[in-house]
């Protein structure tokens, strides 16, 4: 199913590129003239594409050396360090039935919070990175709760007030920056100080290789959310609130207090997304500091198909993606934005399994992707 | 709205508060801008059109005076609610008292400059257009029973399909291409969400990601190379009605506008007539309360909701073409920063009908037209809160704190014939 859409979405893709490439345009005008050559220069433009994207992805053939063959699967791990805790964050809500689209300002506040724990302190090593996680956990969890509990007391849907959530979050950092607090010395408003090197999480190999411990703390952070979905009482509240409220409820769960804390809970891990963002490779924040973090985070557990398991994979995938797309951009000049599309697709053809399996003559049971929302009242 | 925390308690609780509230807002109010600040300063509003011939000249209000009144006003409207006890609050007058403590806010911030009326009308009706042709949009889709969270990406996908239509084939074309664009989205909303029954608020984000990815895709591939071709496509000119449009306040807001605010009024009218008096309109409220019912008399579910989707998409669309060649003319990506979003609350503040889509959109335009009068001329706020400003009441808005609205019962729920 998820390879079939995989196909299916790079299928769509390439002709996007085709048809938005010059070279290849001019030559389907001429195609009366040079049939032949349309069909090459569009398998050129894609082909140019899609394998600067794999080179910049997993590996490059023609490195000079061993670290330089093993940089693009680094940089692989580097993006998809963030997605995993981002997508872990969209993974728990939904399977409390929630609908977190506030990845995306948790995460930016998360980032802002471990910046300045790190950059303001001067703390021993490992006590300073701890700090930092802890503020943005803190940070991201407070964002997280404000929409849990608006739902609980007044209903509102969270799909709104998350998305609302996001922008003030995002305008709270545009504030945060023209703030002393947050001024580097010497450089204009917009960027903070570095974050101490006792606050930053260390490179795994170093060498110039950018994967760090952060790949190591989401990797834990997966287990502690399978560990908690399904080996604790508050999991099972979680799991049964998501499944069903009404029998959670005769069954004697607290469904607001379920609800209040996935939200906080959630909030929390794509807070910690974006510590590992921060602490991780950007040491400063700016106004573009884990920018599409959350929303990424959302593909990742719709492709990942809500399961732990799952959005560890997507998170990978989704990583590699972008991190050769960098590539595909400098190397060929097709826009990065090229991978957002793909990865639409790839979760649309996910969300509609019906659909693929008509399309690909499966059996409906082949398919299945948890439904979560059942309108705004639910 | 509120399933989880109903309980008879909690809303008693709730009628008995909210009086309290306001008489502290209102006293708070009056103590805050009257007494302490500078109550001295006047906020000059000038109402006539600022290349208008008429001058009315200008008000100039103390925000101490200001303070007082509507702080007074507040307390009062209060203490009526107290003597109305145990009934609930009726909704006029939460209403009333967020309208006095807006006057009381909007006099404070502008304290010392001076804003023109006409102006911020104009600004007001410019802001709320796109929110109230989402917001349509929404009705159209959530009154047969389909959440529509893909108002954004359709949005996004008519603005860019109206500005690179327009700069090639003509204005009108790139009017029909936008709101094609739109459809597009709504076909593809009706197609998995209605047909295939996938989750539809799921559906809805990933086509709003896929419409930002391909627009922000094909701005660099194709307008970005192509300045000459793309770069500056033509707009809607306004259209100035004579005499009228140079009324005080409403004249360059209704009456100096392009053709999309006239389309919009058009669209307007038309939903709200059909909705309630229109064969059409029975069926698709029927659909929404309750499909099963609808189907067992004869109604086809299934294409009323793919119909109502594809038609709301192209209304969304509508208002992608004015983001660009209703208005700047060129796209740039992400255009609609969130304003999508924003008419879904509009929706839900105007209580899923075209009438209070009309008054919530109003609102938000005019939220939006005081955040960026206040910019420009200066105010005790830094911008960045400012700009919070339209979030913050959609959030509170949401939250059901200006009176609570019940959605289409089978809202959101996919039907399986």
């Amino acid at each position: 199913m998820t390879a079939l859409a995989l196909v299916l979405a790079f299928a769509i893709g390439a002709v996007i590129i085709a048809v938005s490439n010059e070279v290849v345009l001019e030559a389907w005008g001429n195609f009366g003239n040079e049939p032949l050559r349309a069909v090459e220069a569009s398998f050129e433009a894609v082909g140019e594409a899609y394998g600067a994207l794999f080179e910049g992805a997993l590996f490059d053939p023609g490195a000079a050396s061993v670290t330089e063959f093993f940089a693009p699967i680094s940089e692989t791990a580097v993006a998809a360090t963030p997605l995993i805790a981002s997508g872990l964050a969209v993974t728990l809500a939904f399977r409390s039935g929630l609908f977190n689209i506030g990845g995306e300002g948790q995460a930016i506040l998360g980032a802002a919070a471990s910046a300045y724990v790190g950059f303001h302190f001067g703390l021993p090593p490992v006590i300073h990175l701890f700090a930092a996680l802890l503020a943005a956990t803190l940070a991201g969890a407070a964002w997280g709760f404000v929409p849990g509990y608006l739902k609980v007391r007044t209903g509102a849907h969270e799909v709104i007030t998350t998305i609302m959530l996001n922008y003030v979050a995002g305008l709270l950092v545009v504030y945060l920056l023209t703030m002393k607090a947050f001024e580097r010395v010497g450089r204009s408003a917009g960027i903070s100080p570095l974050v101490a090197g006792n606050a930053r999480l260390p490179e795994l190999f170093g060498g110039g290789l950018r994967v760090n411990a952060g790949l190591i703390l989401v990797l834990c952070l997966a287990w502690v959310v399978w560990w908690l979905l399904f080996r604790t009482t508050l999991g099972y509240g979680l799991r049964a609130v998501g499944q069903n409220r009404k029998a959670a409820r005769s069954g004697g769960i607290d469904v607001g207090a379920t609800v209040i804390g996935a939200m906080s809970i959630s909030g929390a891990l794509a807070g910690l997304a974006g510590a590992c963002t921060m602490l991780g490779t950007d040491f400063a924040l700016s106004s573009e500091t884990a920018a599409g973090l959350g929303f990424a985070g959302i593909s990742v557990a719709l492709l990942g198909r809500a399961t732990v398991k799952g959005t560890v994979a997507a998170g990978f995938l989704f990583g590699a993606l972008q991190a050769g797309s960098i590539q595909m951009q400098a190397a060929t000049g097709t826009s990065a934005d090229l991978v957002t599309v793909i990865e639409a697709l790839i979760v649309l053809t996910i969300a509609a399994p019906l659909l693929m399996a008509r399309v690909f003559r499966l059996r409906a049971g082949d398919a299945g992707v948890s439904t979560t929302s059942g309108g705004w009242s639910a | 709205m509120n399933a989880i925390s109903a309980s008879a308690t909690g809303n008693m609780g709730e009628t008995r508060r909210a009086p309290f509230a306001l008489i502290v807002a209102g006293i708070l109010l009056a103590v805050v801008l009257g007494l302490t600040g500078e109550p001295s300063k006047s906020a000059k509003f000038a109402i006539s059109p600022v290349d208008s011939n008429i001058n009315l000249g200008s008000i100039s209000l103390p925000v101490g005076v200001v303070g007082l009144i509507c702080g007074a006003l507040t307390v009062a409207l209060g203490a009526y609610a107290l003597t109305l006890l145990p009934r609930r609050m009726p909704p006029w007058i939460l209403r009333t008292a967020f309208g006095l403590i807006a006057v009381a806010f909007l006099v404070w911030a502008a304290a010392g400059n001076s804003l023109n009326l006409s102006s911020l009308a104009e600004a007001s009706v410019v802001g709320a257009l796109p929110l109230l042709l989402g917001a349509l949009a929404g009705v159209l889709c959530e009154r047969s029973g389909v959440i529509n969270i893909a108002i954004e990406g359709q949005f996004l996908f008519g603005a860019f399909a109206a500005s690179v239509a327009a700069s090639a084939l003509g204005l009108w074309v790139g009017l029909v291409a936008g709101s094609v664009a739109g459809g597009l989205i709504g076909a593809i909303l009706a197609y998995l969400a209605v047909r295939y029954a996938a989750d539809q608020v799921i559906v809805g984000f990933v086509l709003n990601l896929l419409a930002l990815g391909l627009t922000s895709f094909l701005f660099t591939q194709v307008i970005v190379p192509n300045q000459e071709a793309f770069g500056s496509p033509p707009t809607f000119s306004p259209i100035d009605i004579p005499v009228l449009s140079e009324l005080p306040i409403v004249g360059p807001a209704l009456f100096d506008q392009n053709v999309i605010l006239y389309i919009a009024i058009a669209i307007l009218v038309a939903t709200q007539l059909m909705l309630s008096r229109s064969r059409w309109g029975l069926r698709t409220r029927a659909v929404g309360e309750s499909p099963e019912a609808a189907q067992s008399a004869g109604i086809d579910v299934l294409r009323l909701r793919t119909r109502n989707v594809i038609a709301g998409g192209l209304i969304a669309g509508l208002a992608g073409v004015f983001l660009t060649i209703g208005s700047v003319g060129a796209f740039t990506p992400n255009i609609s920063s969130g304003k999508g979003f924003i008419a879904l609350a509009v929706l839900i503040f105007g209580r899923w009908s075209p009438g209070g889509s009309l008054l919530a959109a109003l609102l938000f335009g005019f939220a939006e037209a005081v955040e960026s009068a206040l910019s420009v001329v200066g105010s005790p706020i830094p911008p960045e809160l400012l700009q919070m400003f339209p979030y913050l009441v959609t959030l509170v808005v949401v939250a059901g704190l200006v009176g609570r609205a019940r959605p289409p019962a089978a809202d959101g729920k996919p039907f399986i014939p």
